[in-house]
């Protein structure tokens, strides 16, 4: 019996349809879905694929990576500024695996990335063939889809389901496994975007209900407050976040993921949740009498100690992913729409109200916050160069305009606490997963999504020797991103832990570096060391200005640490501002 | 509390779904007391009964991250007393212990068991019924000698009205005729 494919591919030979290999239609299948940058890394199994791109180059920009798990966090960061979906290649076994890190990290933070690897020749597959690795068992757990491809007519509707899922609903990464006889092989090539699956139903019909609901409860609150997150800014409903907030006058607090989605220095923004967010947020979360969570998953790095979060609040969930409602706080409104679409509903429902009252206690929050930390952190008068004052000045020179792109650790909070954002998108950092070595190579993926933008990525000494082989792709594409290692000559985040939790016991976390400016020299890229506050502002000035990249190795304080800070089992109401 | 649910998903009959699904079992430590698998009503479409214990509140996350999968269509979630279900178990039991006397006959009229086979050396039983009325089978079958003994995972129909048709119905209006998303 025919299948449907084989019948479909005889008609399109009858057709006259063009006939061509499995190679030639994946790239093929990549430009229907305006596909113009791929970030990977070849191999044996993928070969007729790379071979095939040769025949493309004015349509498809090919940046070769220096390791598979660059380019995964290369393209991620590609499609978190541009909206667009992130293309990534690799080949079969230790390729495939090497991009593990990078799904997963696409996973946890919900972007859009559509990873193609090769796979060995079908007929070996399953019997540990050479570099044959179980690439769709191991990336079952962190992939929202993924798929093998052995027959080549089965290419364009696999990649065009890809497209589909991984853009759709909460978008997440696709995994395409594709043999190497079907890149190999012939078959008559027909496009056709996916736009329906019955089996994946990401368009809720809007909780018209719920939403009224929550609109009796905004507009009755005495004490709201708006929790927004990432679904904000994927939803793409930052212009009717700000619209809803103004109108309400309800005060709004970010997640680490959510920042960008509303302006820092807007009158109504409260700051970061969290474990190292602002102090007024975490603190008034226990005072507040309404919640309003968008997009947003009650993460456990957001909430603390959950037996003691919100309980004075009515809880209202406006979340796309149905599983994520009640999943870690039970809510009063489950609302499982898309945010946008919610919120455009919404606005029409509330009534124009200002809660000063309410919002003077966030102010008074941020005073003390200010005395007790900011100040010390972002203008020290003497003493070694503090992290906070470094991202403070990058923020003040490019006036928020950059785009902040931040490794993992105290140099990542810092970044996050004190860039004031003003533009949707504008950061890009690992937040589920917490990726050590995310921060360089997602650098070139933002400057080379976002060409017309400056980028600036903060590294630590730590997470920047996870992925530092990357200054090769800096040096062959000439990608111009702006670096700034935050040394400290310690792994800050675990050595803060051990300082606080540990009896100052700092086991395995002093570091002894290389010259970073000599290494960066090698590959041809300028550099400097800043030792000295007195350097600091000129340097920073020196470096934006560059036309090419360019590398600054800050020599920070060594045992600085971050807060203020939820300590790990504490309610957000017992954030602590020092100790 | 836990108490034993009885799963019922509705999946696309693509190679790889049972793995992804028990995944998500594994990762809240879930047991699976049974599994069963087979093409349900609808042509293409496999119905997958899981049996598990467990809270009521694990059991409404985990459904709620099975029908999350793109191959998933729908999850239904049930307790014993919302379904009616059969399990089906088979008995290998020597043929001298039971043939002595008219035991075998007693046992298999009281227990509406079926012989399926009878050699000289093993007699082989069937029978149909809830869990606890194959554990009452097996032990008053075990002073007879009993060479094997397999159970099935469970079977399940539901007792509810509304049925797979009406929601798949109701997702493909609210999905076919919507034009590709865009992002931001
Ligand atoms: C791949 C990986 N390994 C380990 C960790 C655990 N970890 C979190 S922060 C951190 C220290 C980071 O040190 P550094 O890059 O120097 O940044 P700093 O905190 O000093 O700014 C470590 C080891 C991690 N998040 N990721
Ligand atoms: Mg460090």
């Amino acid at each position: 019996m025919k299948t449907e494919h084989e019948k479909e591919q005889a008609t399109l030979e009858l057709n006259g349809q063009e006939h061509i290999t499995g190679s030639d239609a994946l790239l093929q299948c990549l430009i229907e879905e305006g596909v113009d940058t791929i970030f990977g890394y070849p191999g044996g199994a993928i070969m007729p694929v790379y071979d095939k791109l040769m025949d493309y180059e004015d349509k498809l920009h090919h940046i070769l990576t220096r390791h598979e798990q660059g380019a995964a966090h290369a393209a991620q960061a590609y499609a978190m500024v541009t909206g667009k979906p992130g293309i990534c290649f690799a080949t079969s076994g230790p390729g495939a695996t090497n991009l593990v890190t990078g799904i997963a990290n696409a996973f946890l933070d919900s972007v859009p990335v559509v990873f193609i690897t090769a796979q060995v020749v079908s007929g070996l597959i399953g019997t540990d063939a050479f570099q044959e690795t179980d690439i769709i068992g191991v990336s079952m757990p962190v992939t929202k889809w993924n798929c093998q491809v052995k027959k080549p007519q089965d290419i364009p509707e696999t990649i065009a389901k890809a497209f589909y899922i991984a853009k759709s609903g909460r978008p997440g990464p696709v995994l395409i496994d594709i043999t190497k006889d079907a890149q190999l092989e012939k078959l008559y090539f027909k496009y056709k975007k996916c736009n329906y699956i019955r089996s994946y139903n990401p368009h809720i019909p809007l909780h018209t209900k719920a939403i009224e609901s929550a609109a009796i409860m905004i507009n009755h609150a005495e004490r709201p407050l708006i929790l927004a997150g990432h679904g904000v800014l994927i939803a793409g409903a930052e212009d009717e976040l700000k619209t809803f907030a103004e109108k309400t006058g309800i005060p709004v607090a970010s997640t680490l993921l959510g920042l960008s989605g509303f302006p820092s220095n807007h009158r109504l923004f409260t700051g970061m949740l969290g474990m190292h967010g602002n102090y007024g947020p975490n603190l008034l979360t226990n005072e507040a009498d309404l919640i309003i969570a968008i997009g947003m998953r009650f993460d456990d790095r957001v909430t603390g100690n959950l037996k003691k979060y919100a309980k004075k609040a009515t809880i209202i969930h406006i979340e796309i992913d149905e599983a994520e409602i009640n999943k870690n706080v039970i809510v009063d409104v489950e609302i499982n729409n898309d945010a946008k679409e919610v919120l455009k509903y919404l606005i029409t429902l509330v009534k124009e109200n200002s809660f000063e009252k309410w919002i003077r206690e966030f102010r008074i929050c941020d005073k003390t916050e200010y005395e007790k930390v900011i100040k010390p952190e972002t203008k020290p008068e003497k003493g070694e160069l503090r992290m906070g004052e470094v991202v403070s000045r990058i923020s003040e020179l490019t006036k928020g305009e950059a785009i902040i792109v931040t490794d993992v650790g105290q140099n990542q909070m810092y970044a996050a606490r004190y860039y004031k954002f003003s533009h949707p998108n504008s950061l890009v950092t690992s937040g589920g997963m917490g990726t050590m070595g995310f921060g360089l190579p997602a650098g070139i993926g933002a400057k080379i999504g976002r060409p017309d933008k400056p980028v600036v990525t903060f590294v630590g000494d730590g997470g920047f020797q996870m992925t530092i082989q990357e200054l090769g792709t800096i040096l062959q594409y000439n990608v111009p991103v702006k670096i700034i290692v935050l040394n400290n000559n310690y792994l800050g985040m675990v050595r803060q832990w051990q300082d606080m939790f540990f009896d100052k016991r700092y086991a395995s976390t002093k570091l002894v570096n290389p010259d970073f400016v000599m290494i960066a020299n090698a590959y041809n890229i300028p550099a400097k060391k800043v030792l000295k506050r007195e350097d600091l502002k000129s340097s920073l000035e020196e470096m934006l200005a560059s036309k090419g990249p360019y590398l600054l190795d800050i020599a920070i304080e060594k045992e600085g640490n971050v807060f203020p800070m939820v300590e790990p089992g504490s309610s957000v109401s017992e954030v602590r501002l020092t100790y | 509390m836990k108490q034993e649910y009885t799963i019922s998903l509705f999946t696309e009959d693509h190679i790889g779904i049972l793995g992804q699904i028990t995944i998500i079992l594994t990762r809240r430590q879930i047991n699976i007391d049974s599994i069963t698998a087979s093409e349900s009503a609808v042509k293409g479409v496999q119905l997958l009964t899981i049996v598990v214990k467990t809270t009521n509140e694990m059991v409404q996350k985990v459904a709620r991250q099975m029908e999350k999968l793109v191959d998933v269509m729908k999850v239904f979630v049930h307790t014993s007393d919302q379904i009616i279900y059969q399990e089906i178990a088979l008995f290998k039991v020597t043929t001298k212990g039971l043939m002595s006397g008219n035991v075998i006959d007693h046992i298999v009229r009281a227990h509406h068991a079926r012989i399926l086979e009878v050699s000289p050396e093993y007699i082989v039983l069937e029978k149909t019924g809830h869990k606890t009325e194959i554990t009452e089978l097996l032990t008053q079958l075990e002073p007879y000698g009993v060479l094997q003994f397999v159970r099935s995972g469970r079977v399940a129909i539901t007792k509810q009205v509304k049925e797979l048709n009406s929601y798949l119905k109701e997702m493909d209006e609210a999905n076919r005729f919507k034009t590709e998303p865009t992002l931001n």
